[in-house]
Protein backbone atom coordinates (compact mmCIF):
# COMPACT_ATOMS: atom_id res chain seq x y z
CA UNK A 1 0.00 0.00 0.00
CA UNK A 2 3.13 2.75 0.88
CA UNK A 3 4.29 1.86 -2.65
CA UNK A 4 0.74 3.17 -4.10
CA UNK A 5 0.72 6.14 -1.78
CA UNK A 6 4.06 6.81 -2.98
CA UNK A 7 3.00 6.84 -6.86
CA UNK A 8 -0.14 8.83 -5.80
CA UNK A 9 2.48 11.56 -4.35
CA UNK A 10 4.74 11.37 -6.78
CA UNK A 11 2.39 11.99 -9.48
CA UNK A 12 0.34 15.01 -7.81
CA UNK A 13 3.88 16.58 -6.68
CA UNK A 14 5.22 16.40 -10.27
CA UNK A 15 2.03 18.21 -11.63
CA UNK A 16 1.54 20.23 -8.72
CA UNK A 17 5.58 21.84 -9.30
CA UNK A 18 4.75 22.43 -13.09
CA UNK A 19 1.40 24.60 -11.88
CA UNK A 20 3.32 26.36 -9.56
CA UNK A 21 6.13 26.89 -12.51
CA UNK A 22 3.24 28.39 -14.34
CA UNK A 23 1.90 30.15 -11.93
CA UNK A 24 5.65 32.15 -11.25
CA UNK A 25 5.55 32.64 -14.72
CA UNK A 26 2.28 34.82 -14.78
CA UNK A 27 2.97 36.61 -12.11
CA UNK A 28 6.21 37.89 -13.52
CA UNK A 29 4.60 38.15 -17.16
CA UNK A 30 1.82 40.47 -15.39
CA UNK A 31 4.32 42.31 -13.49
CA UNK A 32 6.40 43.02 -17.22
CA UNK A 33 2.94 44.26 -18.62
CA UNK A 34 2.40 46.64 -15.20
CA UNK A 35 5.76 48.14 -16.15
CA UNK A 36 5.64 48.90 -19.41
CA UNK A 37 2.19 50.46 -19.04
CA UNK A 38 4.02 52.91 -16.51
CA UNK B 1 -0.17 -7.99 -6.95
CA UNK B 2 -2.78 -6.46 -4.41
CA UNK B 3 -3.07 -2.53 -4.01
CA UNK B 4 0.24 -2.17 -6.16
CA UNK B 5 -1.84 -2.81 -9.50
CA UNK B 6 -3.56 0.71 -9.07
CA UNK B 7 -0.29 2.31 -9.96
CA UNK B 8 -1.45 0.95 -13.32
CA UNK B 9 -4.10 3.22 -13.48
CA UNK B 10 -1.39 6.10 -13.34
CA UNK B 11 0.90 4.74 -15.63
CA UNK B 12 -0.56 3.88 -18.29
CA UNK B 13 -2.88 7.11 -19.28
CA UNK B 14 0.16 9.46 -18.39
CA UNK B 15 2.13 7.09 -21.47
CA UNK B 16 -0.82 7.75 -23.59
CA UNK B 17 -0.97 11.15 -23.00
CA UNK B 18 2.73 11.79 -23.08
CA UNK B 19 3.11 9.71 -26.53
CA UNK B 20 0.10 12.05 -28.07
CA UNK B 21 1.50 15.20 -26.86
CA UNK B 22 4.93 14.47 -28.47
CA UNK B 23 2.80 13.16 -31.69
CA UNK B 24 1.49 16.73 -31.83
CA UNK B 25 4.85 18.06 -30.96
CA UNK B 26 6.07 16.18 -34.09
CA UNK B 27 3.25 17.40 -35.92
CA UNK B 28 3.42 21.44 -34.97
CA UNK B 29 7.44 21.11 -35.77
CA UNK B 30 6.89 19.91 -39.05
CA UNK B 31 4.35 22.52 -39.83
CA UNK B 32 7.06 25.09 -38.79
CA UNK B 33 9.84 23.93 -40.68
CA UNK B 34 7.67 23.96 -43.69
CA UNK B 35 5.20 27.38 -43.07
CA UNK B 36 7.53 29.15 -40.47
CA UNK B 37 4.24 29.80 -38.27
CA UNK B 38 4.32 31.29 -34.87
CA UNK B 39 1.50 29.59 -34.06
CA UNK B 40 3.04 25.83 -35.03
CA UNK B 41 6.19 26.84 -32.81
CA UNK B 42 4.53 27.90 -29.83
CA UNK B 43 2.35 24.72 -30.04
CA UNK B 44 5.41 22.49 -30.30
CA UNK B 45 6.82 23.90 -27.33
CA UNK B 46 3.84 23.79 -25.44
CA UNK B 47 2.62 20.37 -26.12
CA UNK B 48 7.10 19.26 -25.74
CA UNK B 49 6.81 20.88 -21.84
CA UNK B 50 3.56 19.78 -21.12
CA UNK B 51 4.44 16.14 -23.07
CA UNK B 52 7.96 16.24 -20.43
CA UNK B 53 5.63 16.53 -17.61
CA UNK B 54 4.04 13.62 -18.17
CA UNK B 55 6.88 11.47 -18.81
CA UNK B 56 8.33 12.21 -15.68
CA UNK B 57 4.99 10.84 -14.08
CA UNK B 58 5.41 7.69 -16.13
CA UNK B 59 9.39 7.56 -15.28
CA UNK B 60 8.58 7.56 -11.78
CA UNK B 61 5.58 5.94 -11.23
CA UNK B 62 7.10 2.96 -13.12
CA UNK B 63 10.24 2.30 -10.86
CA UNK B 64 7.22 2.60 -7.77
CA UNK B 65 5.62 -0.17 -9.45
CA UNK B 66 8.42 -2.32 -10.35
CA UNK B 67 9.87 -2.35 -6.90
CA UNK B 68 7.52 -4.64 -5.09
CA UNK B 69 6.68 -6.90 -8.36
CA UNK B 70 10.04 -7.07 -9.61
CA UNK B 71 11.85 -6.95 -6.69
CA UNK B 72 14.06 -4.43 -8.48
CA UNK B 73 13.48 -0.49 -9.59
CA UNK B 74 14.98 -0.71 -13.21
CA UNK B 75 15.45 -3.34 -15.54
CA UNK B 76 19.22 -2.02 -16.84
CA UNK B 77 18.99 -4.46 -19.97
CA UNK B 78 15.20 -3.70 -20.74
CA UNK B 79 14.24 -1.78 -24.37
CA UNK B 80 11.02 -0.66 -23.08
CA UNK B 81 12.75 1.12 -19.68
CA UNK B 82 15.37 2.22 -21.61
CA UNK B 83 13.39 3.96 -24.48
CA UNK B 84 11.48 5.59 -22.41
CA UNK B 85 14.42 6.85 -20.55
CA UNK B 86 16.13 8.25 -23.76
CA UNK B 87 12.26 10.16 -24.97
CA UNK B 88 12.74 11.64 -22.03
CA UNK B 89 15.61 12.88 -22.22
CA UNK B 90 15.39 13.71 -26.00
CA UNK B 91 12.52 16.19 -24.70
CA UNK B 92 14.25 17.65 -21.81
CA UNK B 93 17.27 18.40 -23.85
CA UNK B 94 14.79 19.96 -26.90
CA UNK B 95 12.93 22.63 -23.83
CA UNK B 96 16.86 23.06 -22.50
CA UNK B 97 17.81 24.18 -26.00
CA UNK B 98 14.80 26.24 -26.19
CA UNK B 99 15.08 27.74 -22.49
CA UNK B 100 19.35 28.38 -22.66
CA UNK B 101 19.49 28.88 -26.79
CA UNK B 102 19.78 32.65 -27.94
CA UNK B 103 20.25 32.04 -31.71
CA UNK B 104 18.04 33.45 -33.86
CA UNK B 105 17.64 29.79 -35.34
CA UNK B 106 16.45 28.42 -31.89
CA UNK B 107 12.90 27.55 -33.16
CA UNK B 108 14.32 25.76 -36.48
CA UNK B 109 16.85 23.83 -34.31
CA UNK B 110 14.28 22.59 -31.79
CA UNK B 111 11.70 21.97 -34.84
CA UNK B 112 14.57 19.41 -36.26
CA UNK B 113 15.30 18.08 -32.77
CA UNK B 114 11.90 17.32 -32.06
CA UNK B 115 11.57 15.83 -35.55
CA UNK B 116 14.32 13.04 -34.33
CA UNK B 117 12.87 12.67 -31.22
CA UNK B 118 9.51 11.68 -32.50
CA UNK B 119 10.75 8.83 -33.42
CA UNK B 120 11.59 7.45 -30.32
CA UNK B 121 7.98 7.47 -29.93
CA UNK B 122 6.46 4.17 -32.03
CA UNK B 123 9.92 2.36 -30.76
CA UNK B 124 8.90 2.88 -27.26
CA UNK B 125 5.18 1.82 -28.04
CA UNK B 126 6.03 -1.12 -30.25
CA UNK B 127 9.02 -1.91 -28.33
CA UNK B 128 6.97 -4.51 -26.02
CA UNK B 129 5.03 -5.90 -28.71
CA UNK B 130 8.53 -6.57 -30.37
CA UNK B 131 10.78 -7.51 -28.21
CA UNK B 132 11.04 -9.81 -25.09
CA UNK B 133 11.27 -7.38 -22.24
CA UNK B 134 11.03 -7.34 -18.67
CA UNK B 135 8.37 -5.26 -18.72
CA UNK B 136 3.91 -6.01 -19.08
CA UNK B 137 2.79 -7.53 -22.31
CA UNK B 138 0.57 -4.31 -24.05
CA UNK B 139 -3.18 -4.25 -22.52
CA UNK B 140 -4.89 -3.17 -25.54
CA UNK B 141 -3.78 -4.74 -28.93
CA UNK B 142 -0.79 -7.03 -29.00
CA UNK B 143 -2.08 -10.32 -28.03
CA UNK B 144 -3.52 -8.75 -24.27
CA UNK B 145 -6.18 -9.27 -22.18
CA UNK B 146 -7.82 -6.80 -19.96
CA UNK B 147 -11.00 -7.40 -17.91
CA UNK B 148 -13.96 -4.73 -19.11
CA UNK B 149 -14.16 -3.09 -15.86
CA UNK B 150 -10.41 -2.60 -15.48
CA UNK B 151 -10.20 -1.08 -19.07
CA UNK B 152 -13.13 1.28 -18.55
CA UNK B 153 -11.47 2.41 -15.12
CA UNK B 154 -8.07 2.56 -17.31
CA UNK B 155 -10.34 4.95 -20.00
CA UNK B 156 -12.02 7.00 -17.63
CA UNK B 157 -8.96 7.98 -16.09
CA UNK B 158 -7.56 8.56 -19.31
CA UNK B 159 -9.74 10.81 -20.63
CA UNK B 160 -9.86 12.69 -17.23
CA UNK B 161 -5.64 12.83 -18.04
CA UNK B 162 -6.54 13.98 -21.25
CA UNK B 163 -8.65 17.13 -19.87
CA UNK B 164 -6.04 17.95 -17.63
CA UNK B 165 -3.14 18.10 -20.08
CA UNK B 166 -5.85 19.66 -22.70
CA UNK B 167 -6.31 22.35 -19.62
CA UNK B 168 -2.75 22.85 -18.84
CA UNK B 169 -1.57 22.95 -22.75
CA UNK B 170 -4.47 26.04 -23.44
CA UNK B 171 -2.90 27.87 -20.33
CA UNK B 172 0.35 27.56 -21.32
CA UNK B 173 0.27 28.29 -24.57
CA UNK B 174 -2.12 31.87 -23.90
CA UNK B 175 0.94 32.10 -21.27
CA UNK B 176 3.17 31.46 -24.46
CA UNK B 177 1.63 34.28 -26.69
CA UNK B 178 1.62 37.09 -23.70
CA UNK B 179 4.98 36.41 -23.19
CA UNK B 180 5.88 37.36 -26.71
CA UNK B 181 4.14 39.95 -26.93
CA UNK B 182 5.26 41.43 -24.11
CA UNK B 183 9.17 40.54 -24.87
CA UNK B 184 8.01 42.22 -28.58
CA UNK B 185 6.61 45.28 -26.58
CA UNK B 186 9.86 45.38 -24.20
CA UNK B 187 12.37 45.83 -27.24
CA UNK B 188 9.92 48.31 -28.92
CA UNK B 189 10.10 50.12 -25.93
CA UNK B 190 14.29 49.99 -25.43
CA UNK B 191 14.05 50.74 -29.53
CA UNK B 192 12.57 53.80 -28.83
CA UNK B 193 14.35 54.91 -25.57
CA UNK B 194 17.29 54.24 -27.64
CA UNK B 195 16.64 56.66 -30.73
CA UNK B 196 15.75 59.63 -28.19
Amino acid sequence: MNYLYAAYVATWVIHGTYLAILVRKYSKIRQEMESLKK
Amino acid sequence: MGDVQRIFYYHVPSAWTAFLLFLINFVASVVFLIRRDTKADILALVTAEVGVVFCTVVMATGPIWARPVWGIWWAPTDIRLNSTLVLWLIYVSYLVLRRFSTSSKTASLAAALAVFGALDVPLVYFSIWFFRTQHPSPVIGGGGYLYPAMARALLINWAAFLCLAWLVCWTRYRLEVVTREVEEAQALESLLEGSR
